[in-house]
């Protein structure tokens, strides 16, 4: 936390003292902010290498520490990757400037049905481009969960995780859950079989006993620790990301520990997102950040970074490029079937916002 | 000083004119005097009133969406009148919901018990440090600073790796057979109590270890000849006499945990929820900057309080010291 604010400062510094001399090069720098285990491991010295723009790279783990940065001013970042939902509320609040698509060729790799759909949120697609979209699910270790809920377990189902009948058993192996009232809710009310995206009290008051039924067989709330936990197989399920978990397994296959996991999209349906790539309006490196924005359309350098976090790209040309194991993996790539359940998150309205952190601090803490 | 000041501003009057060089004198004493304590003034007016009248400020606005995220306190209307707009309703807000009381009485406990910790913990190693010869005194004491020498972070993040399930401690206990399950520590509150405890003690030791070590060893010899027993001796002669270090080791270590954020955080469950988290969550996840001010404010108004009783304690340290000279 305090490089991540001094790096801002620097940032903001180097920014304030560029911003007289409009006319100069810009500097060799570009402030990157991301989403932690999102990007592949060559892709920023490539970067650095075919371009000489020094990159500063720090990461978050939620949507909500992203917007608070960016809404206290003067972040210092240069590019910024907010889910849709978060996205359109940036560019409402003019936080976000307008992509010159001249400086980025590669924006033609684009695949347009998903940019339609990301035009729900950026009208015209002027604010950023998809720099990767999944799911959220869950994460099972296959055989610790059979053993503790026998064979016939309904692993397809998020009952899993929301009927204290199975809940319970498995919290002697324990569970993670991802620590955001953003997220959480929306499946909660979908399995109840109230719309997702619902804004009322009633409905939320009912997502909420579905959590607070099952609260004390989670072991923790946080949005990035169940990758290690669930690889070192010190848990047996967690709700999280589609490419996080699938990274999980990726890291239990690499160590050899025996660990089998597993990504499932449950059959009452989940979460669909988009992350989206955009420039602060305030970025003190705005040339830069287009230039890497268009080397992230590479087909070549999309198709790296899906291959190591196993999340799937919007970009036609590079499909060819992910290797099978990403590209025919359900988990990554949902079957048309279990595409059309899938449902996105809409914008939420402040005062919801609140209710929401509330009653997601009451399943949290039990106040 | 007083008088003094008086004298040199009628010297004109006077019927005795002073010599030039005792008005100059007594100028720069009047003076100097408030110069030199400007610069803690002006210190206190910039890093502590300044943000505190931000804070003040936004705690009466109303959340927005922008950058920054509240609105104005001030507007010009349109007939020409500034129109000043005070949301109360962000205080009202703190007694809507008894999360906010939860929050607070936690803090405060968590606070009270790791301090009485670190005072049980402190109390014999400034006393140890005190008594010890010089050589090693100065090396115990360099010793209880050391670990400022590592970001603070690192150290706390460190206890995970000691508390854990299956961490240092808990392999050790196992393996020597004093326990069969490892104990839940970390994610409970003795997790946290045992990281404040640990971050806060050389602020505990260093003021014990002051008036200790000013302690007059005769006044113990004189007990001891008159047939005192140690422990009796002990409280009634060095426990009195050292009471200004207990107080400010005390507070030292109070206030600052009270606020505590990243050692519950790291150290502490879901359960463990202090006013830092509150202030996180209503700052970050409810991006709502005007509540946060007003949890922020509540808070400095309740440790107002324990503040207000230091300093009584220290003035009237102050005046002892002062008449005993």
């Amino acid at each position: 936390m305090p490089s991540t604010f001094l790096r801002a400062l620097t940032g903001f510094a180097v920014g304030a003292l560029f911003a007289g001399q409009a006319f100069a090069a810009e500097e060799k720098v570009l402030n990157v902010y991301n989403w932690s285990d999102y990007i592949a491991e060559d892709t920023l010295a490539k970067f650095e290498a075919e371009t000489g723009i020094k990159v500063n790279y720090d990461v978050y783990d939620s949507n909500e520490l992203l917007e608070s940065k960016l809404l206290a001013g003067h972040s210092g970042y240069d590019i910024v990757v907010p889910t849709d939902h978060t996205f359109s509320r940036l560019i409402a609040a003019g936080i976000l400037q307008k992509l010159d698509k001249s400086k980025i060729p590669n924006f033609a790799n684009l695949d347009p049905t998903l940019m339609d759909r990301a035009a729900n949120y950026d009208p015209g697609n002027d604010h950023g481009i998809i720099y990767m979209w999944g799911t959220n699910g869950l994460g099972i270790n296959v055989d610790k969960v059979k053993e503790v809920l026998g064979e016939d377990a309904p692993l397809d189902s998020y009952a899993l995780l929301f009927d204290p009948k199975y809940a319970d058993k498995l919290a002697t192996c324990g569970i993670h859950v991802l620590d955001s009232a953003s997220e959480v809710f929306p499946v909660a009310r979908n399995y109840l079989g109230l719309d997702a995206n619902s804004e009322s009290d009633e409905d939320l008051e009912k997502a909420t006993e579905l959590w607070m039924g099952v609260r004390s067989d989670i072991q923790k709330f946080h949005s990035s620790e169940f990758i290690n936990a669930l690889a070192n197989g010190d848990i047996c399920m967690a709700f999280g990301f589609s490419g996080d978990i699938l990274q999980a397994k990726g890291r239990a296959e690499e160590a050899g520990n025996g660990v089998n996991i597993e990504y499932i999209i449950p059959k009452e349906g989940s979460l669909v997102w988009f992350d989206m790539m955009g420039i602060p309006a305030d970025a003190p490196h705005p040339e830069n950040a287009q230039a890497f924005i268009n080397f992230i359309l590479d087909p070549q350098i999309t198709a790296d970074i899906s291959n190591y976090v196993w999340y799937a790209n919007a970009n036609i040309k590079s499909t060819a490029l992910v290797v099978e194991d990403v590209r025919n993996n359900p988990g990554v790539y949902p079957s048309a079937e279990v595409m059309s359940k899938l449902f996105i998150q809409k914008t939420a309205t402040p005062k919801y916002e609140r209710l929401r952190t509330r009653s997601w601090n009451k399943v949290k803490t039990g106040i | 000083m007083e008088a003094g000041t008086g004298a040199s501003a009628g010297g004109g009057a006077a019927p005795v004119r002073t010599h030039w060089r005792t008005r100059l004198s007594v100028y720069l004493n009047t003076n100097g005097r408030r110069l030199v304590l400007g610069v803690p003034y002006l210190w206190l007016l910039l890093f502590f009133l300044l943000p505190f009248a931000i804070v003040l400020k936004i705690s009466f606005a109303e959340f927005a969406i922008g950058v920054p995220p509240y609105s104005d306190l001030l507007e010009l209307t349109q007939d020409g009148y500034f129109r000043l707009t005070l949301a109360l309703s962000n205080y009202a807000y703190l007694f809507d919901d008894p999360q906010y009381v939860i929050a607070y009485t936690n803090s405060l406990r968590i606070a009270a018990v790791s301090t009485a910790f670190a005072l049980l913990v402190g109390f014999p190693m400034a006393y140890g440090i005190a008594k010890a010869p010089k050589g090693p005194r100065t090396i115990l004491l360099f010793l209880v600073v050391l670990p400022f020498w590592t970001s603070f972070l690192i150290r706390v993040y460190a206890w995970i790796g000691i508390l854990k399930s299956n961490g240092l401690l808990n392999n050790l206990l196992i393996s020597l057979g004093i326990i069969d399950d490892p104990l839940v520590i970390l994610g409970s509150d003795w997790g946290v109590y045992i990281g404040i405890v640990y971050s806060y003690l050389p602020f505990m030791v260093l003021p014990l270890y002051a008036t200790l070590e000013k302690l007059d060893p005769s006044l113990l010899e004189a007990a001891h000849d008159l047939g005192c027993r140690p422990w009796k001796a002990f409280l009634t002669i060095t426990l009195p006499l050292a009471l200004p270090g207990i107080v400010a080791g005390s507070m030292l270590v109070f206030i600052p945990a009270v606020g505590e954020f990243v050692i519950p955080e790291l150290l502490g469950g879901a359960d463990t929820f202090m006013i830092g988290r509150v202030l996180w969550n209503e700052f970050f996840l409810n991006r709502d900057w005007p509540v946060a001010s007003a949890v922020a404010m509540a808070m400095l108004i309740l440790l107002v309080a324990p503040i207000m009783i230091f300093q009584h304690i220290q003035a009237k340290q102050a005046d002892g010291e002062g008449a005993g000279r």
